[in-house]
């Protein structure tokens, strides 16, 4: 099977995905797989999701050149796919409109889901209120006090946030706790997952959600530059953003598909987030993946100056093009992150989310590596609005 | 060959059901986790069920998970939980129960090769499918231990026949649809998909999630083959002052569920 045809039925890219769940989860997972796949052929379905984007969210989203940024790149072409502009700041919203679409015609009243830096948390709720959906969001207590901000949105938009207290109180808690919701409550909920990762259908669902933004960016690049670019970079955390920019490309091989992961401060220290270039092989919320975890198969909390990339874990897909070696993963530094976040505010008057940063820090690496004449596509993932606080506190600058 | 769990069940199953307390591994400590599994047994269980403690439990509540987070900081891990099992496993049949990834970790044969030396008869798996359990069915065949699925309410017909196929030493019958915990009262669908695998399979099968006390225990002895508690031997543990009143407080506790077990006669 080619890699663009995967996954099998059963959710497997090569030997990572799968579903690891309690039994009662089941029945939910193959009434949304069939709900998936019944709406991927369904005009009336398509209709409905492209309008959306087209009325609400704000597709398709345009590129931009970043030719003072690309200075500091090595002279290569940047192509940022802006993805910030979207409503809600992020790439999140094109996964939660299908799923919130997939929720009605399921004949459910209720959404939760997990979320880190709020993004996903914002958009979830943004589609709840949208569609009249009931919205509860977990989120660890530590990233409710990074990320203050968005919860106050979430609020505002009539969701209810639920700080988890449980473990590193971070998004892999919130993750359990969302996980312990739906398998009590699964009549009723469906769970909103924010990311490629999860079981069956999951990670395949999510990046059919997203992979409109390499359909567009593909033809983009033709359109503006006459040829593909010569890679396509992004920031990995669960690796929504990421698979949604790559896959349009899989087939291409003469593109280079990139992925940042979250080096925190070093992967070398222990305290990272970067899941294929520092983990092994495991099970965490339901599939196979790389995990980070101990020799008795505990997860190991993972650190990165990015909320929304904290993750010990990845998506399967992300796995499997690392294995058969189809996309490169890189890991790049909390240090390296906010140096090209000042620089792209400072040369393009784009500040970015910090997750996306990674990405930008890539970059300025792969554009020194190719050199001029090189041209470079980046999902510009988010905005920074959510990060100001954090930025703030690292520049050391006063609020 | 049968594990000593499926000759229990041989033995008692015409007369009455069985008790199963569970424990995990390293709560509150080591030492005190012996004399816990002691008292347990000493009070009237049948059978003990040992937890893996793992850091991301998505089927367990808070009661178990504070359990498992102190295990954890104890740094109890597989070598731990095999010692636990030896010591248990020489007083009554005894079986993990361990979310997936810590076999994995371990190695899937070498874990089921491990549980036999340890006198383990069998392994509770909450996470596992059974799509996904190729390399297990070879493994506790292969070392001939019991493989122990977990089957919901939720279960469709064609599905519980194929799980229960594969599953042997006791199918586990979640009470309910939600985590582990306490519960003013055993969930009404718990008896009828007891009936729905009697239709089904000849293996014995075992009721658990929110059975604590000897009225819910005296309620499922009267359908299943087993009743599982956990959570309520663990509260008994973290509310008492001191570890002397936790052990008597567990044998107590055992004492009283296991009349509520034996009050119902075949
Ligand atoms: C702007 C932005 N980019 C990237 C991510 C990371 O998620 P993923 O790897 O699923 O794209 C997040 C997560 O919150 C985000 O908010």
């Amino acid at each position: 099977m080619s890699a663009t045809q995967l996954p099998d039925l059963l959710g497997h890219f090569g030997r990572f995905g799968g579903r690891f769940v309690p039994e009662a989860l089941i029945g939910a997972l193959d009434e949304l797989s069939a709900a998936h796949q019944a709406a991927l052929v369904d005009p009336l379905f398509i209709k409905e999701l492209s309008e959306l984007h087209r009325t609400y969210t704000g597709r398709p989203s345009i590129i931009t050149e970043a030719k003072r940024f690309a200075e500091h790149a090595g002279g290569a072409r940047i192509f940022l796919k802006r993805e910030d502009l979207n409503h809600t700041g992020s790439h999140k919203i094109n996964n939660v409109l299908g799923q919130a679409l997939l929720t009605k015609r399921m004949g459910k009243k209720r959404i939760i889901a997990e979320t880190g830096a709020g993004q996903h948390g914002v958009a979830s709720a943004t589609a709840a209120a949208l569609m009249g959906l009931d919205c509860v969001v977990y989120m660890g207590e530590e990233d409710t006090k990074r990320q203050a901000l968005n919860v106050v949105r979430m609020k505002l938009l009539g969701a209810e946030v639920v700080p988890v207290t449980q473990g590193s109180r971070t998004l892999k808690d919130a993750t359990n706790e969302a996980m312990r919701d739906w398998v009590t409550n699964v009549e009723t909920t469906h769970y909103m997952l924010g990311t490629v990762a999860g079981p069956h259908p999951f990670p395949v669902m999510v990046r059919d959600f997203h992979k409109i933004i390499g359909e567009e960016a593909r033809e983009q690049m033709l359109a503006l530059t006459g040829k593909l670019p010569d890679a396509v970079l992004a920031c990995v955390g669960g690796g929504s953003n990421a698979i949604g920019i790559f896959h349009a490309f899989i087939p291409d091989a003469s593109v280079r598909l990139i992925g940042l992961e979250a080096g925190g401060r070093g992967v070398e220290t222990g305290f990272h987030a970067a899941t294929i270039t520092g983990g092994t092989r495991g099970v965490l919320h339901g599939t196979r993946s790389y995990v980070l975890q101990d020799q008795n198969g505990q997860t190991v909390e993972s650190h990165s100056i990015s909320a929304g990339l904290d993750y010990p874990g990845v998506g399967p897909e992300h796995a499997y093009l690392h294995d058969i070696g189809r996309a490169e993963y890189r890991a790049i530094t909390d240090a390296e992150a906010m140096a090209a976040f000042s620089l792209l505010c400072k040369t393009e008057g784009i500040i970015p989310a910090i997750e996306t940063a990674h990405a930008l820090a890539g970059a300025m690496k792969i554009g020194q590596e190719l050199g001029s004449g090189a041209s470079l596509l980046i999902n510009l993932s988010g905005r920074g609005d959510k990060d100001v606080h954090t930025a703030a506190e690292y520049f050391g600058m006063p609020v | 060959m049968s594990t000593a769990l499926e000759e229990l069940f041989a033995t008692t199953r015409s007369e009455r059901a069985i008790l199963i307390g569970y424990i995990p591994a390293g709560f509150p400590t080591q030492e005190a986790s012996y004399r816990i599994i002691q008292a347990m047994i000493d009070g009237g269980v049948d059978a003990i069920e040992i937890g893996f403690p793992y850091s991301d439990p998505v089927m367990d509540g808070p009661i178990i998970q504070a359990a498992a987070d102190q295990a954890l900081a104890n740094g109890v891990g597989a070598k731990e939980v095999f010692e636990t099992l030896r010591f248990a496993a020489d007083l009554v049949p005894s079986v993990i129960m361990t979310y997936w990834n810590p076999i994995e970790r371990f190695g899937v044969d070498n874990f089921a090769k491990e549980l036999a030396a340890h006198g383990g008869s069998g392994v509770i798996t909450p996470d596992l499918t059974i799509e996904e359990s190729k390399e297990w069915i070879a493994a506790t065949d292969s070392h001939q231990v019991n493989r122990i699925y977990v089957v919901a309410q939720s279960t469709q017909p064609e599905r519980l026949q194929n799980v229960t196929s594969q599953t042997n030493g006791f199918i586990y019958a979640a009470s309910l649809m939600g985590v582990t915990g306490l519960r003013t009262s055993v969930a009404s669908g718990a008896h009828e998909l007891v009936a729905r695998i009697r239709a089904v399979s000849e293996v014995p099968i075992a009721v658990g999630l929110g059975v604590s006390n000897a009225e819910q225990a005296a309620e499922v002895a009267g359908y299943a083959d087993g009743v599982i508690v956990g959570s309520a031997f663990i509260r008994a543990v973290q509310e008492a002052n001191s570890l002397d009143e936790g052990v008597a407080a567990v044998r107590l506790l055992a004492e009283s569920l296991a009349a509520g077990v034996r009050s119902q006669k075949r």
